[in-house]
């Protein structure tokens, strides 16, 4: 009774992602199962919305601009991130409690509050329909999860290991790349894939402040969901399922060998 | 013996904290400042815009200046020397083709003015400014019957307030009557979609607790090479972008989707159930996207209650039931509430799934900030509207910090 409803849930967790797998396949414009699919003929199936997708300069561009968008809002969440939880982690950080609700309210304020502030305030330095203006406002929001798991990662560090490496005349920056960064590199990476993950999969506030020229993959299904539904979205849609499940393994990876770390040094 | 330190090593050793403690600060400072740049300085851009609207106050400088102290006397007009200005700055905002703006932003106080103005504008546009003097404003007050209306120039000298409470008062479905009373309006809107996003979002908690229980307990109780394989399946949808997660939806529940084929199939309903475009399209989906922050706390916390309570329990003669409820499940609270109150605060702002599968009748406050936003450009309305959602955040994030701590919040 007990397995049977968590193996329910399990399903309904799973099943509707699932099903955009097939659907990607169909050989008609439709959203649905065809006859044809069903009867498992091969004529119902086809990789022409796959193909839509390579052809289409718009889709081309949509993932062009994720990726550099993500890039770099990712490069400045995770620098300037990591910075600020090596402070945050330590008991003697000043007014602590508090900093650290400022840096992680981006994730808690409601994406539509962020986005039309952001609008307003953008619009006055000409970041609105910029690169640069996006690419601050994921930076923005992806600094909380940065924030999080470096957090995670400085639990329990030894930090008799950063005097030790000053006292035997080590420079403060050889010391955080030689000591520090390796004990906490696996906090790092994941978060930048948070960080990543966020910019990456965030479409409200590239409604308001992106230009045509800035259209992001999410951005680019959600006019699609809205204006034409058509099955190059399911293509699209199957192909960031693999995405985030290569994601997930890695995450897995870096979990496994983090914990490993963390056991060493104790 | 206690060690006895000279007053210069305490000294020495106050200096060197505060040192260390500024250090700590300059790694954190960087960040600080990028946050408040380009994250806090534009929400309170927002709370400004709600109450600072110099849009009407620009368009017509001269006539607001004119009509001051005339504003406190009811029922009467303005003096004509004011229905003279202000026949001239329409006349030159018209020539600017800005006056449909002033007409815009004048119809949201006073409904109706809108076309009185625009035709009035078309009529001054082509009179001579001397005419309009000579006039003493008699052209203006013939130019249609509605301008002998004193609530109409009250209204556009309430347009023309730079500092104003109207928004919020509009947002919170109020109104200042001509005596300058706060009194309800007759139709309400705002407050009705607050109580409706409350409504769903209290909802789709309840949904999400209900059905993250039994998992997550399933899950704390199995083997850990199960149950590392089956975390699989909550975190696979967790990391899957929420626009394929919505996409998945619009294909299940669409007119012919699979849910109704299978249904169909299966000899359940003869004609298509209309699920998509509904408050139930909007339900399901986001409960469906907001699980896994339900059952991950929870998983962590069922995972790390010793079995040997319940067992206890059981040997000293309670009945399952009772001993379930009263031993097991009140050590699941720290989850449950850290998880309710992540849902609950993501749930009640959304805006993405609403606005796809949520039809007319499936949407939220969020929604109607961006309707405000993008369609009816009545940016400060949206302000006041989205201020009014901040609050209630925020008070939620302080409860979460009490209560979980925000310290605690662990991801993955």
């Amino acid at each position: 009774m007990l397995s049977a409803s968590a193996y329910l849930v399990l399903a309904f967790l799973i099943l509707p992602i699932l099903v955009v797998i097939p659907l990607s396949f169909n050989a008609e414009p439709f959203f649905s199962f065809t006859p044809g699919m069903l009867a498992l003929e091969p004529d119902a199936y086809s990789l022409k919305w796959y193909q839509e997708i390579i052809e289409d300069d718009k889709w081309l561009l949509a993932i062009k601009n994720s990726f550099i968008i993500g890039f770099f809002a990712t490069l400045i969440a995770t620098t300037l991130g990591t910075l600020a939880a090596i402070g945050l982690s330590n008991p003697n950080m000043p007014a602590q409690r508090w900093i650290m609700a400022v840096l992680l309210s981006p994730m808690i304020v409601p994406l539509i509050i962020t986005a039309a502030g952001m609008f307003f305030f953008y619009t006055q330095f000409n970041l609105a329909g910029s690169y640069l203006g996006v690419i601050i406002a994921h930076a923005a929001l992806g600094t909380p999860f940065v924030i999080i798991t470096v957090n995670a990662a400085l639990a329990g560090f030894d930090y008799s290991l950063v005097h030790a490496s000053l006292g035997l005349g080590a420079k403060p920056g050889y010391t955080f790349f030689k000591v520090i960064m390796p004990l906490i590199r696996p906090g790092v990476i994941s978060g930048a894939l948070f960080a990543f993950v966020t910019s990456f999969d965030e479409v409200v506030v590239v409604l308001f402040l992106a230009g045509p020229e800035q259209r992001t993959i999410p951005r680019q299904m959600f006019s699609g969901l809205r204006e034409q539904i058509n099955p190059t979205i399911l293509a699209v849609a199957t192909l960031l399922v693999i995405v985030s499940a290569l994601l997930l393994l890695t995450l897995e990876y870096l979990r496994a060998r983090s914990e490993r770390i963390r056991l060493g040094t104790q | 013996m206690p060690a006895h330190l000279s007053i210069k090593e305490i000294a020495d050793s106050q200096a060197q904290l505060r040192r260390k403690k500024l250090v700590l600060f300059a790694f954190t400072l960087p960040l600080l400042l990028f946050v408040m740049l380009a994250f806090v300085a534009p929400i309170a851009t927002m709370l400004y815009r709600s109450v600072y609207h110099p849009t009407v106050a620009q368009l017509i400088p001269q006539t607001l200046k004119q009509m001051q102290g005339w504003e406190t006397q009811p029922d009467t007009l303005p003096d004509s020397d004011s229905l003279v200005t202000f026949a001239l700055e329409l006349k030159s905002l018209a020539g600017e083709r800005r006056s449909g703006k002033l007409a815009e932003e004048i119809n949201r106080v006073f409904p109706g003015a809108s076309s009185l103005i625009k035709s009035t504008a078309r009529k001054l546009k082509h009179l001579d400014e001397q005419e309009i003097i000579a006039s003493q404003g008699t052209i203006l007050l013939d130019s249609h019957k509605k301008w002998h209306n004193p609530a109409l120039w009250h209204a556009i000298a309430s347009a023309g307030e730079v500092w104003t409470s109207r928004y919020y008062l509009t947002a919170l479905d109020l109104q200042l009557s001509p005596e300058g009373a706060i009194e309800s309006r007759d139709t309400r809107i705002y407050l009705k979609l607050y109580w409706k996003s409350l409504r769903i979002a209290l909802l789709i908690t309840l949904l999400t607790a209900v059905l993250a229980f039994p998992l997550s307990y399933f899950l704390a109780n199995a083997s850990s090479a199960k149950a590392n394989t089956l975390l699989v399946f909550v975190l696979l949808p967790f990391w899957t972008s929420l626009l394929v997660r919505t996409t998945s939806w619009i294909a299940l529940l669409q007119t012919n989707g699979v849910v109704n084929s299978t249904l169909k199939v299966l000899g359940i309903i003869d004609q298509p159930l209309e699920l998509l475009y509904t408050e139930f399209a909007t339900v399901i989906s986001m409960t469906h996207i907001l699980l896994p922050f339900m059952v991950l706390p929870l998983y962590s916390v069922m995972k790390n209650i010793d079995p040997s309570y319940f067992r206890a329990a059981l040997s000293l003669g309670a009945k399952p039931l009772p001993a379930f409820a009263k031993i097991y499940f009140p050590m699941t609270l720290p989850g449950l509430s850290a998880g309710a109150l992540l849902v609950f605060i993501i749930s009640i702002g959304y805006y993405i799934t609403p606005a796809l599968v949520g039809g007319t009748d499936g949407q939220m406050i969020s929604n109607i900030i961006a309707f405000h936003m993008q369609s009816s450009n009545n940016w400060e309305l949206a302000a006041a509207l989205g201020s009014l959602l901040l609050v209630l955040i925020l008070a939620l994030y302080w409860l979460y910090d009490r209560m979980v701590g925000v310290n605690n919040i662990k991801l993955g």
